[in-house]
């Protein structure tokens, strides 16, 4: 076996509802011991994404594949595949052992090295090994995600798919089991596939990301890449607060709306501003110019509101009647922008990306 | 707050407090007193005389209670396994169709019991409608239909029906879905998810169409009388003849309790044991 042979691989894969095409002819390649994210915001496609991927749904085309091997046409209960489910899906009638026993039961190991494994899990998962005999209804929300979890892994999982299983719980708690999901991945070394709305869980926890929209990956990469250079305003939205200059090309080679533009720098760094396309800066690599400070790009403004964020400050800059601009700087003790100053702006163009559509 | 509480819940409790005391346990401690009764003395000053419940083992009614139970239990079983499924259709599968078969069942009821067993009785007989037409059409006849054991439980089934069918779906309906879908997920197949997660899941809907079923099913009469011609005498049938024909209405409350003292442990024991709280899986 090949480290560079997919483990997952999707080709073409469709699924229409009454006409409504929830995916839209999907490919996906997944490596093997990969942690990868798919995010999208609701109706992207993403929950009907999984249901195929675990049998609980029909693609209406397309092919799923396990390494070398149809997935699709595998019953779910056979596929070597788990899922971690958005409601965790426990079972109330069975205490916490038995709850992780359960893929074992089913498979007809022997009841003593069903429980040595169930051990195992409360061990490795961190919870009391006298957890065993309680029932579910007794565990806090946290532990019953880490039970939920040790089910899965009980069962071998060739690949282990999460729908969202974080999405109900208080933020400090989020953190916390974001990152023990991280670090079980790295200890376990399986393959994860993790679906969420939130892009902070994905960035966390994932080595690739894919974005999904209406039905298709607008983009997939690793955190670092999508959120440095999204390819389109989609992404770069969704990838937390920017500030996008619509290009102008009338105006010029590298005129974009409401920026004074260095040519040189601009035409540099090959930020052409075509037809539909966008400049992209991140609010924290503005920054105040001080009088006769030159940048890249420039633009001025007046500070309309502020809002702390711990280690920064954002602002609100007003522009006339084009959209405001966000800037983040740094608490370095010096006394906070006022509330209706007049400012100059300026950063530049290798803090720059152009995103090239919509 | 919680002493009111408390307080208010004790006075909401007193009417239907009251009205169990009048109606079920003021009768049933006339018809204990009653067993207790001295043959021909006709009052309840006396000192207690068990001697009909001896009567109850020496001539041999314990054959009309084996019967009336084991009718009942057959009955029970037979009616589970039939309901179950189309339980299991109500709750999940069916959805605008599960309002019209729960109005077809509820509208049978409408009729009297005695009504629906004489139409039976009609259907079965010896020409009567299956009777005539298969002699019609083949020739043959449809001999000793009526008058037995199986159509005596076959009569059982039909009339207490939706006493199974409409607990066992509203337990199936509370089995979570995800817990079947995970539980597949998990490599259960369609047997074990019933045995691992529909049958536990749904067990206080067993519980209940089980005991309602089974303890009508006991004290049922017409079934045996109209059906069974008199092919085996049930435990109702004993009681009915004793405080009429008979006159003895020190036996006909002996039989009664009997029958009221088994009926009532089965079912206290069913429930008992079936700690219906924990299997809903209920926050505290």
């Amino acid at each position: 076996m090949s480290q560079n042979q997919p483990i997952l691989r999707l080709a073409g894969l469709l699924k229409k509802f009454n006409g409504f095409t929830a995916l839209d002819s999907v490919d996906l390649s997944v490596s093997e011991g990969e942690f990868l994210a798919i995010v999208g915001p609701s109706g992207s496609g993403k929950t009907t994404l999984i249901r195929l991927l675990v049998g609980m749904d029909e693609q209406t085309d397309g092919t799923i594949w396990l390494r070398d091997e149809r997935l699709d046409t595998v019953p779910a209960n056979e596929r070597p595949t788990c899922m971690v489910f958005q409601s965790l899906a426990l079972f109330p009638h069975r205490t916490v052992g038995q709850n992780i026993e359960f893929p074992l039961k089913i498979r007809k190991v022997d009841a003593a090295r069903r429980k040595e494994r169930a051990l195992e899990l409360l061990n490795l998962l961190r919870l009391p090994e006298h957890y065993y005999d309680r029932r579910i209804n007794e565990c806090s929300g946290g532990e019953r995600q880490r039970i939920a979890l040790a089910r899965a892994l009980a069962f071998d999982p060739e690949i282990l798919f999460f729908d969202e299983p974080l999405s109900a719980l208080d933020y400090r708690l989020r953190k916390t089991l974001e990152k023990e999901l991280k670090d079980l991945h790295q200890r376990t070394g399986k393959t994860f596939i993790y679906i969420t709305h939130s892009l902070e869980e994905a960035m966390v926890m994932s080595d690739r990301i894919a974005i999904m929209r209406k039905g298709q990956f607008e983009q997939i990469g690793p955190g670092e890449e999508i959120y440095a250079r999204p390819q389109s305003r989609f992404v770069a939205e969704f990838m937390g607060e920017v500030n996008l200059f619509p290009a102008r090309p009338g105006e010029g080679a590298h005129a974009f709306e409401g920026l004074a533009v260095d040519d040189k720098a601009a035409a540099q760094q090959g930020l052409i501003a075509a037809e539909g396309a966008y400049l992209m800066v991140r609010p924290e690599k503005v920054r105040v110019l001080e009088e006769g400070e030159r940048a890249d790009f420039t633009t001025a403004g007046t500070v309309h509101a502020g809002y702390l964020l711990g280690s920064r400050r954002q602002y609100e800059i007003e522009r006339g009647d084009q959209k405001p601009l966000i800037i983040e700087i740094v608490q370095d003790g010096s006394p906070p922008l006022a509330d209706g100053a007049r400012v100059r702006l300026g950063f530049d163009a290798g803090d720059t990306h152009l995103v090239e559509r919509d | 707050m919680d002493a009111l509480q408390r307080r208010l819940g004790t006075l909401y409790a007193v009417p239907a407090v009251a009205l169990l005391v009048l109606s079920f346990v003021a009768p049933l401690l006339v018809v204990a007193a009653f067993s207790t009764m001295p043959q021909g003395v006709f009052s309840l000053l006396h000192l207690p005389d068990f001697s009909a419940y001896g009567t109850l083992v020496t001539q041999g009614y314990w054959q009309s209670l084996l019967w009336s139970l084991f009718m009942a239990f057959a009955a029970t079983v037979i009616l589970f396994v039939i309901s179950w499924p189309l339980a299991f259709g109500m709750a999940k599968v069916f959805k605008r169709f599960t309002l019209v078969l729960t109005i077809g069942v509820v509208l049978t009821l409408f009729v009297s019991e005695n009504i629906r067993l004489f139409g039976w009785v009609l259907t079965l007989m010896k020409g009567g409608l299956i009777d005539g037409y298969l002699g019609a059409w083949f020739g043959g006849g449809l001999e000793g239909a009526l008058y037995n054991v199986p159509v005596i439980i076959f009569g059982l089934v039909y009339v207490y029906f939706p006493f199974m069918l409409f607990p066992l779906a509203q337990g199936i309906a509370m089995v979570p879905d995800d817990a079947r879908q995970a539980a597949r997920d998990l490599g259960a197949s369609r047997w074990q998810i019933l045995t691992e997660i529909d049958l536990p899941l749904s067990a206080p809907g067993i519980v209940v169409g089980s005991l309602f079923t089974f303890v009508l099913a006991t004290g049922a009469l017409a079934e045996a009388k109209l059906l069974g011609g008199s092919a085996v005498i049930v435990m109702a049938a004993e009681v009915e003849t004793a405080f009429t024909y008979g006159q003895d209405w020190p036996l006909g409350s002996a039989l009664s309790m009997t029958l009221i003292a088994i009926v009532a442990v089965l079912a206290i024991f069913t429930i008992a044991r079936i700690d219906l709280d924990s299997i809903m899986g209920r926050r505290g």
